[in-house]
């Protein structure tokens, strides 16, 4: 979209380092419109899908009683958790001063804010009457009608925003420096509109070092932030009195699992920015690598938090908690248990475990098992627990319909069409970062 | 068994004012009574404005029965033995349902009633999630009803919107009725005058309904009596509802 100015001919290394990073905003090919065009296509017809939900009724959705949470709220889960990527890792690394995270803190913010508008959306999606969802909002009101705030609900929502807000900020900080330098590089109004956007950033000492600082400020809050989000996601179910929900476990264990589905979607997003944008020289397998033993180290964690859970539900041998128990490890829930069980570790400690195995193309199939896991996983906790209820009598089966699915794919979407407008007006790596190290 | 400390514990029943006494409303059902014949059923969807459902809709978990009848098997055919249990609203003191709606939707007023603010209701779900009863109704969508039964609608309930949870209301409607009548008539409120839909109709006599709070009333008799249970009592959900069956 940009139209760069072309570099000089003889360029020096970092020349090329701001030529190769810039390199992707310049044009728009056939391809990358075609692209974006397909996944809008999608978008829009899970648009279409929830807008018939809103004028139909919720009842076009598959769910039902007792099922009255299905794939809306395990989507919901699944997209929070995946947010935890940017967040975490960025912070961790950038508290750590780790230095190989360079190239990597970027695509895993962005990564952190599409996931959260995205996640955000669900509790919306799945409300009865979504167009009074501000009656969640605390705003003062003449007739002093307040949220409950002793509800996990109003918590979730509070939480969301908490960490939309930070991670855009955290996201929008470290950009500042590279806005002004593509300022400098384009002419016209698209010089004038990077110009605002980085708000006349002149990379003088002052600057720099109030940026480090703010820097180092966000990382430390948008840990404890992250953290504390997704425990509360897990306080919508662990605070229940439902079989299987209402457990100590859940907020460390919703933790980590973000992070471990987190870090594989970082690692597909990488993979994928590597071989489109041709950033092989900057995203290389040592990063691959590094990211692999963190998914390794997450993946035995999380089996940790699930055999914990399975092991107390089992022993503990409560009528309520067996029944669904029963149903996920031999009932009609069984094959999606053990496919989440191979997804999750079988296949993640072989391919990253044995070191002769760990390369970009293991590490990649493992993110994708490990994505499918994890899905799986949120539809594990939440349809078996709510299908057996404590009375028998009340017992139903959930099955989505093509609305339901039809949003769910529309989000996968939306995902990809977001990331496909970002790489094309900002540097997926942040390019003064980089430059300070070479 | 017999739960004393419960009533002991309800709020005073005596007003600030001292003037009028505010009923604990309760039920007890007599379970060795109990036939299954599901008129109860019937007459609380006649009463309370529940639209109707067919196979295919039923099947769907599309259907709303404030009231249903829980059917428990014992033995294997043919010496089989049936136990029925209507479950609606356990109108619980501690309800799970109430601290979790975001916009306080549902609470429990001063006469022990868990009630459902169907206007301030946005669908979040989260109520019906948590009752362990499952007791709780989402309106999937508009109520219809067949074009014969639109004059049958009870003018003293309203009509639920689609998108908002619903559920047994102890026939508040009728609780109404009976104070103004007996306010109009300048007398207390007389034990029986009371009676929810489901009550009225249960042709084995096998449902008390009244004030948990007058020791001398029949469902307090009942609640007190030594085959009297609670369901899921162990929950500690503190249920008004009390059901009689014999010990085996």
């Amino acid at each position: 979209m940009a139209t760069l100015v072309e570099p000089i001919a003889t360029a020096s290394p970092e020349e090329r380092l701001r030529e190769d990073l810039l390199r992707p905003l310049r044009g728009l090919s056939g391809k990358y419109v075609l692209t974006l065009g397909f996944f809008l296509a999608i978008v829009a017809w899970a648009m279409f899908a929830w807008g018939y939900q809103i004028t139909h009724g919720m009842g076009v959705a598959g769910i039902r009683r007792p099922v009255f949470w299905g794939l809306y709220i395990v989507n919901f889960v699944f997209w929070i958790g995946i947010s935890h990527a940017g967040t975490l890792i960025s912070a961790i690394l950038r508290l750590t001063d780790a230095g190989w995270r360079k190239p990597v803190t970027r695509a895993a913010e962005a990564i952190t804010v599409f996931c959260l508008m995205i996640g955000g959306l669900f509790p919306l999606i799945h409300l009865g009457r979504v167009w009074l969802f501000y009656w969640l909002i605390p705003y003062p009101n003449e007739r002093l009608l307040w949220p409950n705030f002793r509800s996990p609900l109003v918590w979730d929502m509070m939480a969301i925003f908490t960490y939309l807000i930070g991670s855009v900020l955290y996201l929008y900080l470290p950009l500042i420096p590279d806005l002004a330098l593509i300022a400098q590089r384009t002419s016209g109004w698209r010089s004038g509109v990077y110009r605002v956007l980085s708000l006349n950033w002149t990379g003088a000492h002052r600057q720099w070092q109030a940026l480090e600082r703010a820097m180092k400020l966000m990382a430390g809050m948008i840990l404890a932030v992250a953290v504390s989000v997704h425990s509360v996601v897990a306080f919508d179910f662990a605070l229940t009195i439902a079989p299987m929900w209402h457990s100590t476990i859940f907020p460390p264990y919703f933790v980590a699992g973000a992070i471990f589905s987190g870090i594989a979607a970082l690692v597909l997003v990488m993979a994928a920015l590597r071989h489109f944008l041709h950033l092989e020289k900057y995203l290389r397998p040592l990063h691959f690598d590094n990211l692999g033993k963190l998914l390794l180290l997450m993946s035995l964690l999380w089996t940790y938090f699930s055999v914990a859970e399975h092991l107390t539900t089992w022993y503990g041998n409560a009528p309520a908690e067996i029944a669904v128990f029963s149903a996920r490890e031999h009932g009609v829930f069984a094959p999606a248990l053990w496919l989440m069980v191979t997804c999750n570790f079988v296949i993640p400690f072989v391919l990253l475990g044995i070191r002769r195995l760990r390369n970009i193309t293991t590490v990649c199939i493992s993110s994708v098992t490990i994505l499918i896991g994890m899905w799986i996983e949120r539809f594990l906790i939440i349809v078996p627990t709510l299908s057996h209820t404590p009375l028998p009598a009340a017992w139903g089966e959930y099955a989505p319909t093509w609305v339901e699915l039809s949003i769910t794919a529309g989000t996968f979407a939306a995902m990809a069409a977001l990331y496909l407008i970002f790489v094309k007006l900002f540097p997926i790596i942040a390019i003064w970062e980089y430059e300070d190290d070479h | 068994m017999a739960d004393e400390s419960k009533r002991a514990s309800q709020p005073d029943a005596e007003q600030p004012d001292g003037e009028q006494k505010v009923p604990q409303w309760g039920m007890a059902i007599d379970l060795d009574r109990c036939t299954g014949c599901e008129a109860c059923v019937v007459a609380c969807h006649a009463e309370n404005n529940i639209p109707l459902s067919d196979e295919e809709s039923a099947a769907r978990g599309r259907a709303n029965h404030w009231i249903r009848i829980d059917r428990y098997y014992e033995g294997e055919f043919p010496n089989i033995k049936v136990k029925y249990r209507p479950v609606m609203c356990q109108h619980c003191d501690d309800a799970p349902c109430e601290p979790v709606c975001p916009v306080f939707a549902t609470y429990q007023n001063a006469e022990g009633l868990n009630v459902q603010v169907h206007s301030r209701c946005i669908g979040t779900r989260y109520c019906a999630n948590n009752c362990p009863y499952t007791v709780r109704f989402f309106n999937w969508s508009e109520p219809v009803w067949p074009e014969s039964l639109q004059l049958q609608l009870n003018p003293d309930v309203s009509i639920r919107p689609g998108g908002v949870m619903e559920k047994c209301t102890f026939c508040i409607q009728r609780i109404q009725r009976g104070k103004q009548d007996a306010k109009a008539e300048g007398r207390e409120l007389a034990d029986g005058d009371v009676q929810p839909a489901c009550v009225q109709s249960c042709p084995a006599e096998a449902m008390a309904f009244g004030d948990l709070s007058d020791p001398e009333s029949k469902v307090s008799r009942w609640a007190g009596s030594g085959r009297s249970t609670q369901l899921l009592g162990e929950l500690g959900t503190k249920p008004r509802v009390f059901y009689l069956e014999r010990a085996e």
